[in-house]
């Protein structure tokens, strides 16, 4: 097992800075959630911590060691990334791509090992694609491809696997599967995922930390019981809300409140 | 759903998991396979037909003759083993090196329109080559010298124009390559002033010279550019084997490429390295012979229905054998003698392709 830690991590685009010295732990076999507002730099956190970001200062550790100091395939063999928009060649079927998660563990003169074989029929079937295995990738609907997706990095069979915004474009049904797969895989393999999500809901229902952003910086982290509060949608997202138990789960709800379809007692209550 | 049960069938799982992978591996291997038939096909009939026929037991005999130094047939061994064979063979290497130079730029920056003859890599030999030939009065070896240093100049400044900060890290997904295939459509701009304002200011017969070169022709093919050429290409090819694994990671995005432990940015800079370099030597060969790398990687995944680096290389070598018989030997036929340089035929194939690709392309993406 893993622990991702990253320590004063500042992450600048050219010279625009977007985290400025952030402390984190994604904490070992739990699901964690980055949520915050949009540009608040929780993808760009997730790109320093997956090492597609070199660190303008500070550091980001795996198991103690810097991640930049270590070859590209050996922390691949640790530490999984699934990007926000990957992309399929033309023509690629399934089990070719998800094939292709397997890339690290094979040597310069690879060949195709059992080991192989079994890691990928292994992410086929947990992601239920395995029926899907022979069809083009092209050919597949949007929840379908980003299961072939997670297809792949779990065929990477990583210790520690990170997702930026893996529900995306997905309707309900998908966005609740995808969260229920990588729930599964955490609950059967004790992977340590930690995923960037926009929907708070779903994000206070699947997490075991919530990592809250705002500005490049962490604004609270916690159980989503303790952490997920009107106070904190108020200063991350600027939103007035009532949030309440989940009638499903008991994890925290938020109920936005808007300028509209408010009844007037909640108005003032708020203002 | 049919999901559950084929996962609670356990033979599903091991040892003909993979039953449909081998029938499209098969697929692309015959279609692979079907395309260096027709390489040799095409090779056989430009050397043993056209304007000069030779029967096949005859070419034998020449080859051997010349080989072992016998007794050699009058007009003919010397029609073949000066003309038509190193022709033939240096036809062949320029196709394959073009075909994958253009699919290495093709697959990596995932964009049909980033070949080196688009993204003025091309542009860059023929300037070059230009500027010996008018300014500088030079024939043979040196345009070849100059062509590829023109060649290898324009695709570093490309390179480095493209790469401010982000070619080189990952950057944020695909801004580096469409920023490369930019940069090179702006240098190709300019160097076309060049090439133009060059071959206004030459006399003629300079401007004739000039003008043959840049439509790329094989008619000065010869053992010795045939030579220099497979030693450039069998320094290159590894290199394409050893990259082959990298661009398939590659293929996926420079983030998941990342993820999957690919350096993207040295990786890329090697790719960059060994396409340009192919483009360079074929080239510097025969000067560049237009759309052959850019039709080739579309052609190819067209008819395998995969990316394939093989059969770029091969449908590279078919175009340019078919283009240069068509070339030297059909068109006299229609146009009363005269004989049109290899790249005419190209270009006249690739045009039309161009839009053909840029209208089914659109239809699918949207």
């Amino acid at each position: 097992m893993a622990v991702l830690n990253a320590k004063d991590l500042t992450l600048k685009y050219d010279q625009r800075c977007v985290v400025d010295g952030l402390s984190a732990e994604i904490p070992e076999g739990k699901v964690t959630m980055i949520v915050g507002a949009n540009a608040c730099g929780k993808s760009t956190l997730l790109r320093g911590l997956s090492r597609l970001l070199k660190p303008a200062a500070g550091a980001v550790t795996l198991d103690g060691k810097d991640i930049h100091s270590l070859p590209a395939r050996e922390l691949a063999r640790t530490l999984g990334l699934l990007p926000q928009h990957p992309s399929a060649p033309d023509g690629i079927t399934v089990r070719d791509l998800v094939g292709r998660g397997r890339y690290p563990h094979q040597g310069f003169f690879r060949s195709w090992s059992e080991r192989d074989e079994t890691a990928v029929q292994r992410a086929l079937e947990a992601t239920e694609t395995l029926a899907l295995a022979e069809r083009n990738v092209d050919e597949l609907s949007g929840g379908q491809r980003q299961r072939v997706w997670i297809a792949m990095a779990l065929a990477q069979e990583t210790d520690v696997l990170l997702l930026d915004e893996p529900t995306t474009y997905l309707d309900l049904a998908h966005q609740v599967e995808v969260l229920d797969l990588v729930t599964d895989l955490n609950r059967q393999r004790g992977t340590t995922v930690a995923i960037v999500l926009h929907d708070l809901n779903l994000a206070a229902r699947y997490a075991d930390t919530v990592i809250a952003m705002k500005d490049g910086a962490v604004v609270a982290v916690g159980s989503p019981l303790e952490v997920v509060t009107e106070g904190l949608v108020r200063s991350v997202f600027g939103l007035e809300s009532r949030v309440i138990p989940d009638p499903v789960s008991g994890t925290p709800l938020i109920i936005p409140i808007g300028r509209h379809h408010v009844p007037a007692n909640e108005l003032e209550l708020v203002s | 759903m049919t999901i559950t049960t084929s996962r609670v069938n356990p033979s599903a799982g091991t040892p003909n998991a993979g039953s449909g992978r081998p029938r499209r591996t098969r697929l692309l291997l015959n279609r692979t396979a079907f395309l260096a038939a027709v390489v040799v096909v095409l090779f056989a009939v430009s050397v043993l037909l056209g304007s000069y026929t030779v029967t096949i037991p005859d070419f034998f005999r020449i080859l051997i003759a010349h080989l072992t130094g016998g007794e050699k047939i009058p007009g003919a061994s010397f029609i073949v083993m000066e003309n038509k064979l190193p022709r033939a063979v240096i036809g062949t290497m320029i196709g394959a090196a073009f075909g994958l130079a253009g699919a290495l730029f093709q697959t990596m920056l995932r964009n049909p329109l980033a070949s080196p003859d688009v993204i003025g890599i091309s542009y860059g030999a023929s300037a070059a080559a230009v500027t010996a030939i008018v300014v500088f009065g030079a024939s043979g070896a040196a345009v070849s010298a100059a062509a590829l240093g023109g060649a290898l100049g324009v695709a570093a400044i490309i390179y480095a124009i493209s790469s401010g900060g982000t070619l080189r890290g990952t950057g944020r997904g695909d801004a580096a390559g469409n920023r490369l295939i930019l940069a090179g459509v702006g240098i190709a701009a300019a160097l076309h002033a060049v090439v133009n304002f060059l071959m206004t200011r030459a006399d003629i017969r300079t401007a004739a010279d000039a003008l043959v070169w840049l439509n790329g022709s094989l008619n000065s093919a010869s053992w010795d550019r045939a030579g220099v050429l497979a030693l450039a290409l069998a320094v290159l090819l590894p290199a394409v084997v050893a990259l082959a694994g990298p661009l398939r990671i590659l293929e996926l995005g420079p983030d998941a490429a990342a993820g999957l432990g690919i350096r993207v940015g040295a990786t890329r800079l090697a790719l960059v390295v060994t396409a340009v370099a192919l483009a360079a030597v074929a080239t510097a060969a025969a000067g560049p012979v237009s759309f052959v790398a850019f039709l080739a990687g579309p052609i190819a995944r067209r008819f395998t229905g995969k990316a394939s680096l093989p059969a770029s290389a091969l449908v590279g070598a078919v175009i340019v054998l078919a283009a240069d018989y068509v070339a030297a030997n059909l068109a006299p036929l229609l146009l009363d003698g005269t004989v049109l340089p290899v790249g005419v035929i190209t270009g006249a194939l690739g045009a039309p392709f161009l839009l053909w690709l840029l209208v089914t392309a659109n239809r699918k993406d949207a």
